[in-house]
């Protein structure tokens, strides 16, 4: 048990540490844009920052009805699934949560998702090949760590990391156009030696701020999943459940036909499974390690 | 001298503001320990709710089983009925036995197994059983993180003037952690 709490506590302040990362990288580029903008770089920054703020809004209000409506979900019957219905009534009481919505979709691939801005307005989908393919201890685990996205804000957290690749990828973007072109306004003086040293240094920033940014994006994914699987044994007490769960779908070579890359991290599984990149650009963890932790626990 | 004064009155600020943030805090967790030990009542309550309907449809199919029903429904009653915590214990290990018979001799009776009916109140019973043990968990839980932070500095001293005594947790009767025994 100290394990499971222990898992708890290390991913949560590993994630913290990346948000810093993320504040830390984000005050780089503006302080690059005002350095190199002179003129206008409060309103290059503000440009950028309004966009970024607007996409993540729209994505924060209307984002569970958009994803939902993608999936083809349906809510979930009384009748057929009380299964379901009653797993997920007793994890949030455990949880001591609002009951989330529940949704069905068709789909032969084992996966679910949480999605949702708070716990009062959030949902839970599960495809019909988990609900045929998982016993119910391993379906307990999968919607037990759905619920614990929720629970952590995760969604929310998600959002915030999308608005900061928003804003560094559209501020970089004008940064290395402008520099390129020479537009940054800053006076004759101070070209020369010292001058084309930093001009170099903030191209190089320009360009790769929004690959930094989306890389801390995916590591805050990957321990947010880690938190979901460790917050979702502690509410089933029961760890070995999920990790059935993930070694079946391990195993399972059904493809989810709705998923879309911008759904990905949503789901319990990553539903590309053909993907052979690197881990770092993966935004969940192996499930090799998911099922060794839950082990440990 | 005007520095000093200054320094005082927001250290005095600070501290006003973390004792308002602790209070509030501890007040959270109590009263999360006291819904969560009402919500443990709210789901044998539904328990309990379900088993008349489940004992008519058993009826329909089984009429003869008399001594299964009559049991059953007297275990609810006494249940229904109790009021120590001991009374409770002993009568709900009572009802679950008694309950335990009832789905063993609805095995005889294979109409009644695959009448959708049952089989829906079969899968409620088991869910309600199940929040049942969620909802005792949630009030452990509850009850951790509450006397966790009326002994830890500095909410202990917050807890000390509110003079909040560290809460039980739930624990299984007796009863409850002995087997249960089904009798024909």
């Amino acid at each position: 048990m100290t394990e499971l709490y222990n898992q708890i506590s290390s991913n949560k302040w590993k994630s913290y540490l990346i948000v810093l990362f993320f504040f830390l990288l984000v005050g780089a580029v503006v302080w690059l844009a005002g350095y190199f903008f002179a003129g206008f770089g409060s309103f290059s920054i503000g440009f950028a920052g309004v966009l970024a703020i607007i996409m993540a809004l729209g994505g924060y209000y209307w984002g569970d009805k958009v994803v939902l409506s993608m999936s083809h979900a349906r809510p979930a019957d009384e009748k057929e699934h009380l299964f379901l219905l009653n797993t997920v009534e007793g994890l949030s009481i455990a949880a001591g949560l609002p009951k989330p919505k529940v949704y069905v979709i068709e789909d032969e691939a084992i996966n679910a998702f949480a999605t949702g801005r708070n716990p009062k307005n959030s949902s839970i989908a599960v495809t019909t090949g988990a609900l045929r393919k998982l016993n119910r201890v391993e379906l307990e685990g999968v919607i037990a760590h759905e619920m614990s996205h929720v629970k952590n804000y995760d969604i929310r957290l998600a959002t915030l990391a999308v608005v900061m690749v928003g804003f560094v990828a559209i501020l970089g973007d004008l940064l290395f156009r402008g520099m390129l072109f020479g537009a940054t306004g800053r006076r004759d003086e101070d070209r020369g030696n010292a001058g084309a040293v930093i001009m170099i240094v903030g191209i190089l920033f320009a360009i790769l701020a929004p690959i930094a940014v989306k890389l801390l994006q995916l590591a805050l994914s990957r321990k947010r999943e880690y938190l979901a699987d460790a917050t979702g044994a502690l509410l089933t007490r029961h760890p070995a459940g999920l990790a059935s769960a993930l070694e079946k779908i391990g195993h399972d070579t059904n493809q989810l036909k709705t998923a879309s890359e911008a759904t990905a991290t949503l789901y319990i599984a990553n539903p590309f499974k053909n993907v052979s990149a690197s881990r770092l650009l993966s935004t969940h963890p192996p499930l090799e390690d998911r099922i060794a932790r839950l082990h440990k626990m | 001298m005007d520095l000093i004064i200054i320094g005082i009155i927001v250290i005095v600020v600070l501290f006003v503001i973390a004792f308002i943030l602790i209070y509030n805090g501890l007040i959270t967790m109590k009263t999360r320990v006291d819904n969560a030990w009402s919500q443990i009542d709210v789901q044998l309550k539904r328990r309990a709710d379900l088993i008349p309907n489940l004992v008519e449809t058993v009826k329909g199919y089984a009429k003869h089983e008399k001594n299964v029903f009559e049991n059953v429904t007297k275990a609810r009653s006494a249940l229904l009925g109790a009021k120590t915590v001991a009374e409770k214990g002993a009568a709900a290990n009572q009802l679950t036995s008694t309950l335990k018979t009832l789905f063993a001799v609805a095995e005889n009776y294979p109409a009644l197994r695959a009448s959708e009916n049952f089989k829906q109140l079969q899968e409620e019973l088991s869910g309600t059983e199940s929040k049942i043990a969620y909802a005792r968990q949630f009030y452990n839980d509850s009850t951790m993180e509450f006397n966790q932070a009326i002994q830890q500095i500095p909410t202990n001293v917050v807890a000390g003037m509110l003079a909040y005594k560290q809460r039980e947790y739930f624990q299984a009767t007796e009863s409850e952690k002995k087997a249960v025994k089904v009798s024909f």
